[in-house]
């Protein structure tokens, strides 16, 4: 009995350091595809270098890899595309300067928007305030389905 | 302004936008400009299609035109490859060296298409192309003009000319390092 | 021959189709029914001689007339039989006669259906249709001519586009088209009714099943697109923001939008000026759509540009846009707003904020997609905007669209009362929260997810609630279970349709979320005999095969799917195209109603050794086709002819 002990401790070591390798082999992949999802396939247009199906994306996913393991940070590894390609690799206009315009513009257009109907909403409200009492609300579908039954030859 | 004059913004409206789209005729969204120009060349250690070493460092000091192409790389690459190999044979006593690296390509086509060609400049395989992304090559073809002090000093997107080649290698073979 | 009678056949049509839009318009404008009657003969006219081009075309085609070079570049001796059919679309100078076809085929079905009906805007509406007609056939003749002579004659063609060889390529582009120019009918009535000052309500109750199938056709038209590129473009992904992706999705979100604004319209007899409008801003992005495919403004995987036609498609653009919105601003007095309203809580409210919504989405999607040109005019640098910025800036409109669409369709007109919101919504609300938090305690960690899902719940209870009511309704004057709820969808086609079309969004919506959320893949290389593991499957690469096509060498890969048994063989492949730079490729599947199983073959050794593949387990994407089809079910409950009009 005390003779197996450490053979299952060693059984077990080798169990929990494979789960933890393959832990850590996906947590990896995770980091490459995060970094590689940033980054514009050169070849393919518009399709990102984790997704792309080229043999350019390919190369391109390996140097992630190589890199990632290498020990740098992914948004070095960014930077390092970046600096040979120019800022046009990331899929995502960086969020400074003139390009903050893409990224505030949207919000702006539903301000804007939401304010325009704002200011429409109230004024037919006033005008049908103004307009005096009106019939009551439709009823729900239900009353409305009844009373066309009982008008219906 | 009075709402008998606001409702022409509606039309107006369009304009700058008809405008902006009028201007993208005027730029090709595939032409971007390199952010390597001005800086120093990345080094690289490859091997020529012969299996000799090639290394960049080996050639400072001397001009260098580094030319991305493929086999595949139809009409443009076929139209430069005489061009560099004319224009190689002319510099090489001059101080300049011609190196072309083959990227995405298999060994027998890319020994082809310099047979074909009778390219006697040195010609290597970028096989996991590290090469092309270190020097964040897009398509082919593409020629770096890099100077004596081994900086990247032109790049050239498309086909070479000999206008082209010819300009930049006087421009870096007039320039004394120091 | 062929080709001269082809090129002759059009240069007819265009003068006819010129003739057609001044004879109609004089027409109107003296009040002489014989021009406009030879304006209707003129169109069939133009319907006639585009059909004798397009079946030239073909002719061509299937006779591998490689003296024409639009045959010459889009097929080879080796392209089989059904694709040199579906080719003749392929390319540029096809795909407009394709488009003008259609303007010709909706033109005459206009005729048919609305020469008696429509008396005072009908002669404009065709001016309109011919004009644009006469427009597309001036690029044919000019700018794109389809039989334009090749010399000297090659002895063999470059061949179609691999990525063309596909069963999509028959449906996406023909539903696609069918959508674009469908949308010029409602635009040609909308000008006919400004033209006219016939801006009341004539032109919206005309055109409701035009807004609907065009609509219908250019939903069909995206989720066939996304269906392609998921089995053929081989990256597992169905939707890429592409510029021209994105082209096609505007004028989807404006036209959605028009759909529910025309209902305050029709209602209430508010939103005049802003339906016009937005019918105009419409059709101006379905031609903006064609210009940014056509012209190489934006770069795009798409795109296939030919000279000088994008400066003809601008131009066209620029008239149309100019013309419409100063005929817009002319008749600003007669358009000018009447709403009331009893409170800010109504069915109104409910469909501006839907139409807000939209047009922010669809103004997001235009401005992401022009932002490289603009960044470049003012500051030289190029930049690019992709899927990510699309993902991150759309997916809060519309999630709040989505709740909308459970909002919208129970909530009162003018005013709803605390009753009304009560007795519509508190069993709705409730299980969308308690779905919320079952989602969160099953352990789905993304936010975006649990929102998403529980938002469909409580749009799908408000759907339940809605059908309930009205059922119980019937069934309590004596009617039985089926046949009531039969003769409400029958009856109240139109309601029920919309809700079928919402429920269809809603099943898309689930596939979306679980597809972004819960997919995952893994690349790796193996040796013959070695397997991948991935989400419970187990793949072992087999071996690779070598075959010769007709016109096209393909490699494919065995690789046996398992999970515990086996499942299926998938053989994704490379094919070697000799006009193709590099390997296009296939890739194989297996289809699931949870769970696709996606393989795409990469990198290979020679002698069949080793073979590096993409193992893909995508979820719940089977969900998004089969939203697709509920959607079509429901347009097509929502143009049935109206039963409620009196015998």
């Amino acid at each position: 009995m005390r003779a197996r002990a450490p053979l299952v401790g060693l059984a077990l070591a080798l169990v929990l350091a494979a789960g933890a390798a393959a832990q850590a082999r996906r947590v990896a992949e995770q980091q490459m595809h995060d970094v590689a999802a940033q980054l514009r396939c050169v070849v393919c247009q518009n399709l990102s270098v984790a997704d792309s199906p080229s043999e350019m994306a390919s190369q391109m996913r390996a140097i992630v890899r190589e890199r990632l393991e290498a020990g740098e940070a992914p948004e070095q590894v960014v930077q390092y595309f970046v600096e040979r390609y120019g800022e046009w690799i990331l899929l995502s206009p960086r969020r400074h300067g003139f390009n903050l315009l893409v990224w505030v513009m949207p919000a702006v257009a539903v301000v804007v928007g939401f304010t325009l109907v704002g200011l429409v909403l109230v004024r037919w409200t006033r005008r049908g305030a103004a307009a005096g009492p009106v019939p009551p609300t439709p009823v729900d579908a239900a009353m409305r389905e009844r009373i066309r039954r009982e008008i219906e030859p | 302004m009075t709402p008998g004059l606001l409702r022409w913004l509606i039309p107006l409206s369009a304009v700058p936008v008809l405008a902006l789209l009028a201007y993208g005729f005027r730029v090709n969204p595939r032409d971007i400009p390199s952010p390597l120009v001005g800086r120093p060349a990345s080094a690289f250690a490859l091997q020529t299609l012969e299996g000799a070493p090639l290394a960049l460092e080996a050639q400072r000091g001397k001009v260098v035109v580094l030319n991305f192409w493929a086999s595949w790389c139809y009409p443009a690459c076929y139209e430069e490859a005489p061009v560099l190999e004319r224009n190689w044979r002319a510099y090489r006593d001059r101080g300049v060296v011609v190196i072309g690296v083959d990227i995405q390509d298999k060994l027998e086509a890319a020994q082809k298409f310099t047979r074909d060609f009778g390219l006697s400049f040195p010609n290597a395989r970028d096989t996991t192309g590290k090469v092309s992304v270190d020097y964040g090559v897009y398509g082919v073809p593409e020629t770096f003009f890099i100077d004596r002090r081994g900086r990247i000093r032109a790049k050239h997107v498309g086909a070479v000319t000999d206008e082209a080649f010819r300009l930049n290698v006087e421009k870096l073979l007039s320039e004394t390092t120091g | 021959m062929i080709p001269e009678l082809g090129s002759a056949a059009a240069i007819v049509a265009l003068a006819l189709a010129l003739w057609g839009a001044v004879a109609a318009a004089t027409g109107a404008r003296t009040g002489r029914p014989a021009l406009v009657l030879s304006a209707q003969h003129a169109a069939l006219g133009v319907f006639v001689l585009v059909t004798a081009c397009f079946a030239l075309l073909t002719y061509a085609f299937l006779t591998f007339d490689f003296s024409v070079r639009y045959v010459a570049i889009n097929t080879n001796l080796g392209t089989p039989f059904y694709y040199r059919i579906t080719g003749v679309w392929g390319a540029l100078e096809g795909s407009i006669i394709l488009w003008t076809w259609m303007l010709a085929l909706y033109t005459l079905i206009v005729i048919l259906r609305h020469r008696e009906s429509a008396h005072e805007l009908y002669p404009w509406v065709l001016t309109v249709m011919l004009s644009v007609m006469a427009f597309f056939l001036l690029v044919i003749t000019v700018a794109a001519p389809p039989f334009a002579r090749l010399t000297p004659v090659p002895a063999d063609g470059r061949g179609l586009n691999p990525l063309l060889e596909d069963t999509g390529m028959i449906t996406h582009p023909v539903a696609l088209y069918l959508g674009f120019t469908g949308v010029t009918v409602p635009f040609a009535f909308a000008l006919a009714a400004l033209i006219t000052g016939r801006v009341g309500d004539a032109w919206i109750t005309l055109t409701r099943r035009w807004s609907i199938i065009a609509w219908y056709f250019l939903s069909l038209g995206l989720l066939i697109g996304g269906w392609w590129s998921y089995h053929v473009l081989g990256w597992g992904g169905y939707w890429a923001w592409d510029p021209v992706e994105n082209a096609a999705f505007m004028p989807w979100l404006t036209a959605t939008a028009f759909l529910h604004s025309v209902m305050v319209q029709e209602r209430r007899r508010m939103l005049k000026l802003w339906n016009l409008w937005l019918v105009i801003l419409t059709f101006g992005l379905t031609l903006f759509g064609t210009f940014l495919t056509r012209s190489g403004v934006i770069a795009s995987v798409h795109a296939f540009t030919q000279g000088s036609i994008g400066v003809f498609f601008l131009s066209f653009l620029a008239l149309v846009l100019l013309t419409a919105l100063a005929l817009l601003a002319w008749r600003w007095d007669a358009l000018s707003a009447q709403g009331e309203l009893d409170s800010v809580v109504s069915r109104e409210s409910a469909f501006l904020l839907n139409n807000v919504l939209l047009i922010a989405a669809a103004f997001t999607v235009f401005f992401g997609t022009v932002f490289p040109l603009l960044s470049e005019a003012v500051r030289g640098v190029k930049v690019s905007v992709g899927a990510p910025f699309f993902n991150q800036v759309n997916v809060p409109l519309f999630l709040a669209l989505i709740f909308l669409m459970g909002v919208g369709p129970l909530i009162a007109w003018r005013r709803a009362s605390p009753d009304n919101l009560r007795r519509s919504f508190l069993w709705p609300v409730a299980v969308g929260v308690a779905a919320a938090a079952l989602f969160s305690a099953l352990g789905i960690r993304s936010t975006l997810a649990v929102l998403a899902l529980a938002l469909t719940v409580f749009v799908a209870a408000t759907i339940a609630v809605d059908f309930s009511r009205a059922t119980r309704a019937r069934l309590r004057m004596g009617e039985r279970l089926l046949p009531a709820m039969g003769g409400l969808l029958r009856r109240h086609n139109r309601r029920y349709g919309g809700f079928v079309v919402h429920l269809g969004i809603l099943i898309v919506t689930l596939g979306v979320t679980g597809s972004q959320a819960w997919s995952v893949q893994t690349e790796t290389t193996l040796r013959r005999g070695e397997a991948a593991e991935l989400a419970g499957y187990r793949v072992r690469f087999d071996g690779l095969t070598a075959t010769e096509e007709s016109n096209h060498f393909k490699v494919a890969g065995a690789f046996t799917v398992s999970n515990g048994r086996v499942l299926s063989v998938l053989r994704p492949a490379k094919k070697f195209y000799p006009q193709e730079q590099s390997p296009i490729a296939g890739v194989d599947y297996r289809l699931g109603f949870g769970e696709d199983v996606y393989l795409v073959l990469g990198d290979f050794a020679r002698d069949g050794s080793e073979a590096t593949v993409k193992l893909q387990v995508n979820r719940l994407v089977s969900w998004i086709w089969i939203g697709g089809a509920v959607l079509t079910l429901g347009a097509l409950l929502a143009i049935l002819p109206d039963r409620r009009k009196p015998a």
